[in-house]
């Protein structure tokens, strides 16, 4: 019943999209925990829906295409935060850009490290290779590569996500208190999607991890094909 | 109708940067390309903060909810995620936070020393 409802709705991707993230916010307001993410709650939610009602992915993508559209648009406005801090960021320039870079090529170098001590194929390598940048970047790259596309960009999420549920943790860890370090740890390590946890913490913070999206993203086009050539 | 002109200012340069991807060779995305364009605009004045704004973060402050859709289609990647389950599981655990922990404690230990040492 529901499998032919929906091939007929038109409004059920975007509908569905927003009641499964609404109840992944209400889930991380009544439990207050970090992994209690909505993005992630709301995706568990989405697949098992779909799972459920047997309906394929292509067919909700399209329905929720509207959401996805806004992509873009966002990911733009970033520049707002990024306008707003400008001086912030102008001060610590070197520290912030020098951050980013030992970021990029931590990642790179141990990706490497990876492929080399689990002999990964060169397709697998190249894969995760762009795991930390945004998804369009890292796409490319991976294409670019000789990697799988398709796999890269369900990496990149993920580790968007996961990047998302550590943040706090791993800050704590490592002793990283300044607000500038700690946006730079994030969108240097987990693109537009740690970013949105950024934001959470503060303008600071969302400022930074929006410029460490940029500026790691365009590193790592630019470095991850030395390093494809190690392997 | 505020709204709908902040969003079209927006638009534009989303537009703006689908053009520079198009038409140069480099491996970076229109959105990158936008962002930055915008934030060039605003530096050099050519476009009040109180355009695009509102609008703006509207669609910051929205964006974990953007991500479901394209996340959503990580169920379509299943068997190869499970083919290489122990890299993959390395890669998103112990290289995002090592990369986390590095980038962060490098930009701090950088920013105290600049800060103990002043030029001015």
């Amino acid at each position: 019943m529901i499998k032919e409802l929906v091939a007929s709705s038109a409004v059920w991707g975007v509908l569905l999209t927003i009641s499964a993230f609404s109840l992944g916010s209400w889930l991380h307001r009544r439990l207050k925990k970090a992994w209690c993410n909505p993005l992630l709650f709301g995706c568990i939610f989405v697949v098992s829906f779909l799972s459920i009602f047997d309906i394929s992915y292509t067919e909700y993508k399209a329905s929720a295409s509207p959401v996805s559209y806004l992509l873009l648009p966002a990911t733009i406005s970033l520049a707002i935060p990024l306008y707003e801090k400008w001086e912030l960021l102008k001060r610590h320039a070197a520290a912030i850009i020098i951050g980013i870079f030992s970021g990029v090529l931590t990642s790179l170098g141990s990706i490497w490290l990876l492929a080399v001590l689990l002999k990964l194929s060169r397709q697998q390598y190249a894969t995760l290779l762009p795991k930390s940048v945004t998804t369009a970047i890292g796409m490319d790259v991976a294409a670019e590569l000789g990697g799988i596309a398709a796999l890269a960009s369900a990496l990149i999420i993920l580790t968007g996500i996961i990047g998302g549920l550590i943040a706090e943790r791993i800050c704590k860890i490592a002793h990283i208190k300044n607000a500038v370090a700690k946006g730079v740890a994030i969108g240097t390590s987990s693109h537009a999607i740690g970013t949105a946890k950024a934001i959470e913490m503060g303008e600071t913070e969302g400022a930074m991890s929006s410029l460490a999206i940029v500026v790691s993203g365009i590193l790592t086009a630019l470095l991850a094909p030395l390093f494809a050539a190690l392997l | 109708m505020r709204y709908i002109i902040q969003f079209c200012r927006i638009l534009l340069f989303c537009l703006l940067g689908e053009l520079l991807h198009y038409f140069l060779p480099f491996p970076i995305p229109s959105s990158i390309y936008g962002m930055v364009l915008l934030l060039c605009a605003l530096r050099s004045n050519l476009l009040k903060p109180e355009q695009v704004r509102d609008t703006a973060l509207f669609l910051v402050g929205i964006f974990p909810f953007l991500f479901i859709p394209a996340a959503a289609g990580v169920m379509e990647v299943q068997d190869e995620l499970f083919d290489m389950l122990l890299p993959v599981f390395l890669a998103l655990f112990v290289v995002t936070a090592l990369v986390m922990a590095i980038s962060g404690y490098v930009t701090q230990y950088i920013m105290d020393r600049q800060r103990r040492t002043p030029h001015d």
